[in-house]
């Protein structure tokens, strides 16, 4: 969703309003998506890089995704309108306590809806994912480790370099490090949208986004609207029967 | 300036390669006077075995001249290429798969040869047994231009033959200087990822490290980019106007600018690099704050 204080600069408004627009186009994006049948859609809200910004700038952004969860709460928000399941990924460890506290009640009451599920990333890098999604595999493997040597059924001492390359595929594989991964619950996208004519991924679902399509629209994130979503998808369509196509003929 | 070249991770002995190659390969980047010189003129693919050496013997000694529009202050330092569209290439003249990847094996060493022209010092090399033939043809220039080779991705799936060689290039030029071919055969960046985590692991394991020790920096140390200075690269071209990474380095690959190029690869010429490193030099990077 990159563009927003390009958007505050190019119609001279007050700092921060860029970001309220955008919060209103993400609002009707989230309706297009819903209403065409994307059961999925992950936003970036807060890298953990955007902590380098200004502390003024960091804290309008923080009070900015405090006001907006507990709107997103209300009965009449487009969440329990179609059934949203709200998942915030991301080192939430980060975060202040009032905005992890109510990105925790949020995730909570929403967790029963089940029509479609939608992803927050904050205070998220995906190479922090990856990074602790590696770390969590470790642990996990380290636990299994310990408890075989207490129970006498250790592994033996391996020196180093002269492992054999079966011990170590069988010691982690990519699912026990997928399982792991903060976007665990969402599928890989299909699409990745990054608007303001950038044509990067800044550390944005890498791992997620081996194959998916990449769209990069030069409208900033507030100027965004139905014909971008629109073409996207068609785009998407197109290339999509084109790779069918192809994997078939290989 | 780097460049990458990436072999797809399914078997390219028996099968056509699929759609994804880019290539990689690393130069340790110098630091060049280079007076600005108009832009160059379109470029020639079939370039001969005999041509190569020569067009290597054509730079200038003394300096690189770069075409105008381009600040050799901010020429990249690492540049990746997903050289995409071979196969189609071939197709659409009615011309056998493999016709599509020998141009694609010469528009890559064109490439090359303007990147030296520029000062970005780059050789790259391609597909099984184009690859066994072209590193084989290529081992003289190596030792010529100071070239050193690594190779990273899943050798396993090459032939045994094959696999001799590429570790007897590395062995053979790992004090070479002048810049770091890094050939990627069978890689993926998921499978880059996951050989980083097993290595990790099994330092766990020997008690080498605690599992919270792990740290973006322990990670670089294990994916297979380690084996360079510069592991990030700066530009990712790809070409056929494919708009994916289609599972290259995904973690080097965070803060990357992206160019995507309509034609396909074995038409990829002098202009459409320019275009790219142009474009490349007008981008605001800002590592994601």
């Amino acid at each position: 969703m990159d563009g927003n204080r390009r958007f505050t600069k190019k119609c001279k408004l007050m700092e921060g309003a860029g970001h309220k627009i955008g919060f209103s186009a993400l609002m009707s994006m989230l309706k297009y998506c819903y209403e065409f049948g994307v059961r999925y859609v992950t936003v970036y809200a807060f890298s953990i890089e955007n902590f380098k910004r200004s502390p003024e700038e960091v804290q309008s952004l923080m009070d900015l995704m405090l006001e907006k969860i507990e709107e997103i709460l209300k009965e009449q928000s487009i969440v329990n309108r179609y059934g949203v399941r709200v998942i915030f990924s991301g080192n939430l460890k980060l975060l202040s306590e009032p905005v992890r506290l109510a990105a925790e009640r949020a995730m909570l009451a929403t967790a029963k809806n089940s029509k479609a599920v939608l992803s927050i990333c904050v205070a998220y890098t995906s190479t922090n994912e990856i990074m602790h999604a590696v770390q969590e595999s470790c642990e996990e493997k380290w636990d299994e480790i310990t408890l075989l040597n207490s129970s006498g059924a250790g592994y033996g001492l391996i020196s180093l370099g002269g492992y054999e390359q079966d011990e170590m595929d069988h010691l982690i594989k990519l699912t026990d490090i997928e399982k792991h991964m903060y976007m665990a619950a969402a599928p890989d996208p299909d699409i990745i949208i990054r608007t303001s004519g950038e044509t990067r991924l800044s550390n944005f679902l890498l791992w997620q986004s081996a194959n998916c399509y990449l769209y990069s629209p030069s409208v900033l994130w507030p100027e965004i609207g139905f014909r971008q979503f629109l073409w996207a998808i068609l785009n998407f369509q197109q290339i999509h029967f084109y790779l069918d196509k192809q994997r078939k003929q290989s | 300036m780097p460049f990458s070249l990436h072999f797809s991770p399914t078997p390219l002995i028996t099968a056509p390669s699929p759609l994804s190659k880019p290539f990689f390969l690393v130069p340790y980047y110098h630091t060049l006077h280079a007076p600005k010189s108009p832009l160059c003129s379109s470029t020639e693919h079939a370039l001969t075995h005999q041509g190569k050496q020569e067009a290597f013997d054509r730079r200038p000694e003394d300096s690189q001249t770069l075409p105008l529009g381009l600040r050799r202050d901010a020429m990249p330092s690492h540049v990746a290429v997903i050289m995409d569209g071979n196969r189609r290439w071939a197709r659409l003249r009615d011309l056998p798969v493999r016709s599509g990847y020998e141009a694609g094996v010469e528009s890559l060493r064109k490439i090359v040869e303007i990147c030296c022209k520029w000062g970005i010092k780059v050789e790259v090399e391609f597909l099984m047994s184009l690859f066994e033939r072209g590193m084989q043809e290529d081992t003289g220039i190596f030792f010529r231009e100071n070239i050193r080779i690594s190779v990273i991705g899943d050798l396993t799936k090459l032939p045994k033959a094959l696999q001799e060689l590429m570790v007897n290039l590395e062995e053979a030029t790992k004090n070479n200087t002048r810049f770091q071919l890094i050939v990627a055969v069978s890689y993926s960046g998921h499978y880059d990822v996951v050989q980083a985590c097993q290595r990790l692991a099994l330092k766990a394991k020997c008690g080498l490290i605690e599992p919270s020790d792990i740290n973006v920096s322990l990670m670089e140390q294990e994916l297979e980019t380690n084996c360079t200075e510069f592991p990030h690269p700066d530009l990712l071209i790809r070409t056929s106007g494919e708009f994916r990474i289609s599972n290259f380095m995904l973690w080097q690959l965070a803060y990357t600018e992206l160019f995507f190029a309509q034609s396909l690869w074995p038409d990829f010429g002098e202009a459409e690099f320019l275009k790219a490193l142009l474009a490349f030099q007008q981008r605001q990077r800002r590592y994601g704050v």
